[in-house]
């Protein structure tokens, strides 16, 4: 057994938003009058006046040498929380974990870059952190070099450093380390689509030589290709612990109900339902290219809520599509308060057949404090024919493995002929 | 292979095994507050000099020329540098490892390794200006033509009673820092009161002997006295049942630093 999980616990702390209606003078009156008195009493409401909040309710598992384990859940279902507890940068609660083998955790990639350093000196920094020795950084330089593609950038400071460039030469460290245990957190989330591959492909191959790996990650088509085991987790508990085919499945089907976590930023805000609908108004998780999308989410404000701005966004196994974005158009509702329904139709949307989850996040009315940060909210596929919609042969894989996005458009050639491309409607093949 | 147990309150068993792994970790920190400090500066590691210059060119104006005070037979320029020395070791060590876990918050959420690491790693920092002013001493004393006294052998001791003072004086703050980030603003404070309530621009002979007892309580005290008396002698001699005092009180701050820390540690990374 590689890692074995017994009923771990992790309760956290939360400051709740205090009244604060007493005013300066009365406070400079309070601290003059007894300033031990004052400052007891300010310590005091400091420790009590704390919400409580179990991140991980209960979770046992147990891994076994060799398996690559995924896991799954949305925002705040306490994934991040298992990983830093089995990294040892919290402690739990109640419960025990015991690990065989040397462990390397990468929840972040370029933790502990310095801006002002060379990337040179990064590597070896990074190495330390990453808990590697001289020795070995020096040892595997050249290859960390070679996979990070920033040679000609090596005595250049780091905040010179294109984004692109910044995240490749940080995975080129952390991909070199060699544990026997290895767990990553949503770490290809950033970085090209070239770059995630390869990343992706590095992971695999660590896979393959029989080290132990716990990966989370919200990239379901990763979870599939990777993992052989997916355990998702929901509020803190195991819902799920099976192949990660089936846990995937389980995943999206949760997806739309059981938001109740919500209720923790002290905004009253619970989503109660979200549907997706087409535009026969019939719900559905299946859609054609061009079809209209409804997304139409019930929500309930048990607190007045002003002018919030919300945002859907829209995102495939490739990255971000498109979105509706209050930010943007300025048009939010003057308020949210009791039960009520928000809905947005994306009009014929110009999707090839794949996967993609419906992304929403709301800001409160100065556009800066989340009121619920990026959440899955549901998930859809698009099915579709593509030799209906104007591609030919292998050029069908072609796209599906380039794009998610593509506008109907049309070619007018040198000789006279014309060539569509419409993914709004089936053009009727002559 | 081994096995790794993780509970609460447990993952403290093998800490002090893991502070030497990672060892590494404490020279790369280090070194990169090192090489980070004087980057994008015009005149570099000079700042290292003219700190400690300016700071003394002041005080001596102040102390010795207008307050007229007594420097015991001694260059009054030596003997404020030869009490600035400690202290500003002291109050840059502190500043730097008071504010190092805050300042490193990405480090200590993301990654596991002993946190001691890093308020101890930003010691060093000022422990380098320390030894550039030492320096600067020697150059002063040379041009003065002041030979150090004999027992100027015994200045390591005191390094290292400095060193103490201001490791348990960083830890507390560090530690505290990371909840209540009110010490942010107390640390100048600290330091600007410090500079004057500590026997930098003048020598402590000049307290009444009733109060030496009770001066002596500010552990800086016993440093600075340590290092006149190492390195001037003649009439700057030590007052033991002060210095005492001050060792007992350096002592204290350091293994209650050293508790506290290790106390809070654990949940650092949660209220960070």
């Amino acid at each position: 057994m590689s890692i074995t999980v017994d009923n771990l616990f992790k309760r956290y702390l939360i400051g709740r938003q205090r009244p604060t209606g007493d005013g300066l003078r009365h406070l400079l009156d309070q601290a003059a009058r007894n300033p031990i008195k004052w400052l007891a009493s300010k310590l005091k409401e400091c420790k009590q006046d704390k919400a409580q909040f179990w991140a991980l309710k209960d979770v046992s598992f147990k891994i076994q040498s060799g398996e690559v384990v995924g896991i799954i859940g949305r925002n705040g279902a306490g994934k991040s929380t298992l990983l830093k507890i089995l990294s040892r940068i919290t402690e739990p609660t109640k419960g025990v974990v015991r690990l065989k083998g040397r462990v390397a955790s990468l929840l972040e990639v370029g933790t502990g870059f310095h801006p002002e350093l060379t990337g040179r000196e990064n590597i070896f920094l990074n190495g330390a952190i990453l808990g590697m020795r001289r020795a070995e950084i020096r040892r595997k330089f050249d290859e960390i070099v070679a996979f990070s593609e920033v040679e000609k950038f090596l005595d250049t400071p780091v905040k010179r450093y294109s984004s692109g460039m910044f995240v490749r030469l940080a995975f080129a460290v952390a991909a070199h380390l060699e544990p026997e245990i290895l767990m990553v957190d949503e770490v290809l989330a950033v970085g090209d689509l070239a770059f995630q591959k390869k990343c992706l492909g590095k992971m695999g191959e660590v896979a393959r030589g029989g080290r132990t790996v716990l990966f989370v990650s919200h990239n379901m088509d990763a979870i599939r290709s990777l993992c052989h085991r997916g355990v998702l987790l929901r509020n803190g508990e195991i819902q799920a612990d099976a192949d990660a085919e089936s846990v995937v499945e389980s995943y999206f089907a949760g997806l739309s109900t059981g938001f109740d976590h919500h209720q923790r930023n002290g905004y009253g805000l619970a989503l109660q339902k979200v549907s997706l609908k087409n535009d026969k108004g019939k719900e559905t998780r299946q859609f054609y290219p061009g079809e209209d999308l409804v997304v139409e989410i019930a929500f309930d404000a048990q607190k007045y809520i002003e002018k919030p701005y919300f945002t859907l966004a829209i995102q495939s196994s490739k990255g971000h599509c498109f979105a509706a974005n209050m930010l943007l158009d300025g048009h939010r509702p003057k308020y949210l308060e009791g039960k009520g329904l928000i809905t947005c139709k994306f009009k014929s949307i110009p999707l090839l057949p794949q996967r993609y989850t419906v992304r929403m996040a709301i800001k409160a009315n100065n556009g800066k404090d989340p009121i619920m940060d990026y959440e899955d909210l549901g998930s859809f596929s698009v099915v579709a024919n593509l030799e209906d919609y104007g591609y030919k042969g292998e050029f069908q894989t072609r796209v599906s493995e380039a794009t998610s996005v593509v506008v109907p458009y049309e070619w007018q050639l040198p000789d006279g002929t014309t060539a569509s491309i419409a993914l709004n409607a089936p053009i009727s093949v002559n | 292979m081994n096995e790794l147990v993780i509970e609460a309150g447990r993952t403290e068993r093998q800490y002090w095994r893991d502070l030497w792994k990672y060892r590494e970790l404490f020279y790369f920190l280090a070194w990169r507050d090192l090489l980070v400090r004087y980057k994008q500066t015009v005149v570099g590691i000079v700042w290292a000099l003219i700190r400690p210059l300016l700071t003394m060119v002041v005080l001596t104006v102040v102390f010795g020329k207008l307050g007229k005070m007594p420097s015991g037979g001694v260059p009054y320029a030596i003997l404020v540098l030869c009490g600035l020395l400690p202290w500003q070791f002291f109050s840059i060590a502190i500043s730097e490892s008071g504010n190092s876990l805050v300042n490193n918050s990405g480090l200590i959420s993301k990654v596991y390794f002993p946190r001691l690491v890093v308020p101890t790693s930003s010691i060093v920092v000022g422990f380098v200006d320390f030894l550039i002013s030492l320096v600067f001493l020697a150059v002063l004393m040379m041009w003065h033509r002041f030979t150090p006294a004999p027992t100027v052998f015994l200045l390591p001791f005191f390094v290292l009673l400095g060193l103490a003072a201001s490791v348990g004086c960083g830890l507390w703050i560090a530690a505290l820092l990371v909840e209540y980030r009110d010490f942010r603003i107390i640390v100048p404070f600290i330091v600007q009161f410090g500079l004057y309530l500590s026997p930098v621009g003048f020598t402590s002979a000049v307290v009444p002997q009733k109060w030496r007892i009770l001066y002596s309580l500010n552990p800086i005290v016993g440093v600075i006295d340590g290092f006149r008396w190492s390195i001037l002698g003649g009439d700057h001699q030590l007052y033991l049942p002060g210095f005492a005092v001050s060792a007992i009180c350096t002592a204290l701050l350091f293994s209650s630093g050293l508790w506290y820390f290790r106390r809070t540690e654990r949940t650092f990374a949660d209220v960070i």
